[in-house]
């Protein structure tokens, strides 16, 4: 398909301002600084653009056409009504210096949020200033840092990160100055507590968890592993990306968990628009409360207001105040699920994936074979007798009009397929996708090849990704 | 269950999937939890889609919003005319509901949209590479403060304190922790722009970098030639932009820039409180694998036929995990999508039409102001869209009384700055119509 680019025509518009009622005058900076060759924008008319990116727009699977279990990415159906309501004058045409009496409704919706996700967590105060998860791990490891480092701790420069981690957790720990220690997981896929305890050495600061983990299991020693960091005056960070398993069922706080962020973009059903924008704000007990990022919403009798007066503050990791869009549609998802629904939500994403599981143990090899919690991980290594391997499985999932599991992750799985069907999802989709999954296996024992040269409905068959990065093309000459 | 019109199993349904997995009761699948939550969350009740719209609705109303009322306020987040188009594509459920493009066979909406964006970055702002976006402008310049580090191996970063505040708070943050020195450089007092002669002694050879405004937090116009003639080949010059700006100013690729970063919003998104935008991120190619981010190329399929993907992802964390160039993984798609789509409607023409008509409405505001004699100018040089004055009356008592006109007036910027006590930074967009302009500056002038 051509480029918006390529489809310019010299001369078209797409858009007219009203001519300009006030005079035009002479610069007044030097004539370096005038832009003597315009920007080669694209010269197209508006039913151009529409069709052009109406016609993108079709070539992208989405949780709108079909099934999406992406494992780790919780790609629940994003409600209509809450882009309605972001989008009401009232939320989006709001200027971040404006009075603070002029916004008493936003600052209130952010109050409660706090509130509410501080409740969900088991925390005692919240931050919606990141922009995103990885963004809230490097916000929430800086005030670890800043914690320590006020208690004289000057010496805790390590991070305890378990294979089986978010890439973003190590890479997170790093950008907030601390070096990693990667642990092993045991046979049940959980944190080895013998490799965790020789790990945990006077110097360690933290460590880093996903609970339930990546593998869709629940840390069950998580009260131990919290008294041993407790007991070495180390925190316990809690990777927000799976709580969707345990909402009002779970709290991390309640667990010894000291810093948590999450992903409203998951678990609260924000969409997630290509990529982003997310939001991943981070919740702390009352002991490091005064380390969040500012300002942070607060109320006095006046009303609400962006409360900068927060002591020992990491500082800003971000302009403003952090995604308020975002904010909104999460707010409206709360109060849309209320307190039960937030529960029942887990429950049936919980008992979505332990179905999928029970279904196709009986013919894919399922990596930790026991009850998980919202997600699960297939070994691919079984497709091996037949040529295949885990890609080849998912690419020719696309044919059937499904999403791939997310794919080679986590690590410390061969040929991992790591399955994520959400509560979302009908029982009858996730018995389709049975059926789906059955087939492809037939077809790979019988013609591999299908497999192998899959996908074949799609508006592409598979990249040359060799090319991608060494014929290096990341802009159109226009 | 049936109460929640986002959850689809009935009764039955849930009892056949417990019977299947082997269990009796949901609680089951939590059997390896140690402490079950028991007590009830404080969150109301479950609320209907009816009474959800309207209370929000009320809720939204109690603000007062910059669109029913004017606006004359910018300092980061600036209101422009979004044509109607660009939301009613950007809202296509293929894009909103669509992840980050990891199967890239069912991406190739979102891989050429961002493949195009990349392209138009590089276009406004004279530069060989982009990426698809970072989280909004302060940490895209704290990133490529970051990234000059990496590139040159040194540790002092020198940021004009005519930097937007909040980028150089932000920058501070993520430089720190990597034992990182961010040192800020004066501006001129006369002229509003950097202090060349003090930039040029704060240099020495452990600078890996130079970040100014273009135009800078006071609306002034560097004149970046002049700042890239003193500082050495060796030191990267880091520009953040206003990339309206960009229709009217000299690419700073043009003017030696080696990073271009900026807040994007600008660029089709709503003000929104200041968030959603997004970061721009762009830079000369020599330095593409030291760059943050996501970047798209274009290659092949199988069979030859055109196709985009994911390029250089040995940068990235879900490959490099602790050596990656950055922590970001989530980033600002959907707002890169909105600046596409407005950047392709508003057009080569266009988009020169919207920085011209900035900067005659802003110059036209400006001039009326002086002429009643109650401001002092407070920098000669140059402005684009921005401008500050100083007034003779407080800004605050200023404000309250045009809010009853139904107009947001200047930034006041002692926010900011304790020793700029009604220094007000005014800014007119393409959106301030004549009529506007004339009652504020004939309500000031009765009013002062």
């Amino acid at each position: 398909m051509k480029l918006i680019f390529e489809k310019s025509v010299p001369g078209r518009i797409g858009f007219r301002l009203p001519t300009m009622e006030v005079e035009k005058i002479e610069y007044d900076f030097e004539d370096h600084l005038l832009r003597k060759e315009d920007a080669k924008l694209p010269e197209v008319h508006e039913l151009e653009v529409v069709r052009h990116f109406d016609a993108l727009e079709r070539k992208n699977h989405s949780v709108d056409k079909g099934f999406y279990p992406l494992g780790s990415c919780t790609m629940k159906y994003n409600p209509m009504v809450n882009e309605e309501i972001a989008g009401f004058d009232g939320f989006k045409f709001l200027h971040p210096y404006q009075e603070e009496y002029t916004i008493q409704g936003a600052l209130e919706l952010m109050y409660n949020l706090q509130n509410y996700l501080a409740d969900v967590t088991g925390m005692d105060a919240v931050s919606l200033q990141p922009a995103a998860g990885a963004h809230g791990e490097f916000a929430g490891m800086l005030v670890i840092k800043k914690y320590l480092e006020a208690n004289g701790f000057k010496n805790k420069t390590k991070v305890i990160v378990p294979d089986s981690a978010h890439g973003t957790n190590p890479a997170s720990a790093v950008m907030a100055g601390f070096e990693i220690v990667e642990i092993k997981s045991n046979k049940t896929g959980r944190v080895d507590m013998e490799e965790y305890k020789k790990a945990m050495t006077e110097d360690v600061a933290a460590i880093m968890l996903t609970n339930p983990n990546t593998l869709g299991l629940f840390e069950e020693d998580i009260k131990e592993i919290a008294a041993i960091a407790h007991a070495n005056n180390a925190l316990l960070y809690y990777d927000g990306a799976n709580l969707n398993a345990i909402m009002g069922k779970v709290r991390p706080g309640d667990n010894g968990f000291d810093v948590v962020h999450l992903n409203l973009h998951k678990t609260f059903s924000t969409p997630h628009g290509m990529g982003g924008p997310g939001s991943g704000p981070i919740g702390v007990k009352e002991r490091l409360k005064d380390f969040l990022p500012k300002p942070v919403v607060n109320k006095n009798d006046e009303g609400f207001y962006f409360d900068y007066d927060v002591k020992n503050s990491i500082g800003r990791t971000r302009s403003f105040y952090g995604n308020f869009a975002v904010l909104v549609k999460t707010y409206a998802y709360i109060l849309t699920m209320g307190k039960d629904g937030l529960k029942k939500a887990s429950e049936l994403a919980v008992l979505n994936a332990n179905y999928l599981r029970a279904n196709l143990k009986d013919f894919m090899t399922i990596a930790y074979p026991e009850i998980c919690k919202h997600e699960f991980v297939v070994d691919g290594s079984f497709l091996k007798e037949y040529g295949i391997k885990t890609l080849d499985f998912a690419k020719r999932m696309l044919d059937y009009g499904i999403h791939p599991s997310t794919v080679y992750f986590p690590l410390i799985v061969k040929e991992a397929m790591m399955i994520e069907p959400t509560e979302t999802e009908s029982k009858e989709v996730l018995d389709e996708v049975i059926e789906i999954f059955k087939k492809i296996i037939e077809e790979a024992k019988e013609n591999p090849d299908t497999l192998k040269n899959a996908p074949y409905t799609t508006p592409i068959r598979r990249l040359d990704d060799l090319k991608a990065n060494k014929d290096l093309k990341v802009k159109y000459d226009v | 269950m049936l109460d929640y019109r986002f959850l689809p199993h009935t009764e039955k349904e849930v009892n056949e999937m417990l019977q299947k997995i082997g269990v009796e009761k949901i609680n089951d699948l939590y059997a390896d939890v140690p402490q079950i939550f028991e007590g009830e969350l404080n969150i109301p009740e479950t609320e209907s889609e009816m009474d959800l719209r309207r209370d929000l609705y009320e809720l939204s109303e109690t603000n007062k919003n910059i669109c029913d009322n004017g606006i004359f306020r910018g300092a980061g987040i600036y209101q422009h005319y979004i044509p109607s188009a660009v939301y009613q594509i950007a809202s296509k459920r293929g894009f909103l509901t669509a992840y980050t493009p990891y199967q890239a066979e069912v991406s190739q909406g979102t891989l050429q949209m961002m493949f195009e964006f990349q392209t138009m970055i590089c276009e406004i702002t004279g530069m060989e590479v982009a990426n698809s976006s970072m989280y909004d402008g302060a940490t895209a310049t704290a990133e490529a403060a970051l990234m000059a580090a990496r590139v040159t191996k040194k540790d002092k970063t020198i940021i004009a304190e005519s930097v937007h505040p909040e980028y150089i708070e932000t920058t501070k943050t993520y430089l720190e922790p990597q034992n990182l020195t961010l040192q800020t450089t004066e501006i001129d007092k006369v002229t509003g722009r950097i202090n060349l002669e003090s930039l040029k002694e704060k240099i020495d050879e452990n600078t890996n970098s130079v970040i100014v405004g273009y135009p800078n937090f006071f609306g002034i116009i560097e004149d970046l030639k002049s700042i890239r003639e003193i500082i050495s080949e060796k030191i990267m010059l880091i520009v953040v932009v206003n990339p309206i700006a960009l229709g009217l100013l000299e690419a700073p690729g043009n003017l030696g820039a080696d990073i271009v970063v900026g807040e994007g919003q600008p660029l089709g998104s709503y003000p929104s409180l200041g968030g959603p935008g997004f970061g721009l991120f762009a830079s000369k190619k020599k330095y593409i694998r030291n760059m943050p981010g996501r970047i798209i190329g274009e290659t092949v399929d199988e069979e030859g036929k055109r196709a985009f993907a994911m390029v250089l992802q040995t940068r990235e964390q879900h490959i490099r995990r602790g050596k990656a160039t950055s922590n970001i993984c989530s980033n600002q798609a959907f707002n890169a999508l909105l600046a596409t789509i407005h950047t392709s409607l508003l057009g080569k023409r266009g988009f020169k039409q919207v920085a011209l008509q900035n900067y005659h409405k802003a110059h036209y505001l400006a001039d009326k102001l002086m002429k009643t004699e109650k401001f002092e100018p407070v920098f000669e040089g140059p402005f684009f869209n921005e401008f500050v004055l100083k007034s003779k009356i407080s800004i605050d008592e200023i404000n309250k009384k045009l809010l009853e006109e139904k107009y947001f007036g200047p930034l006041n910027l002692k926010r900011f700055f304790k020793e700029m006590d009604n220094h007000a930074l005014f800014c007119a967009t393409e959106l301030n119509r004549k009529e506007d302009i004339d009652f504020l500056v004939s309500f000031l002038e009765a009013l002062i």
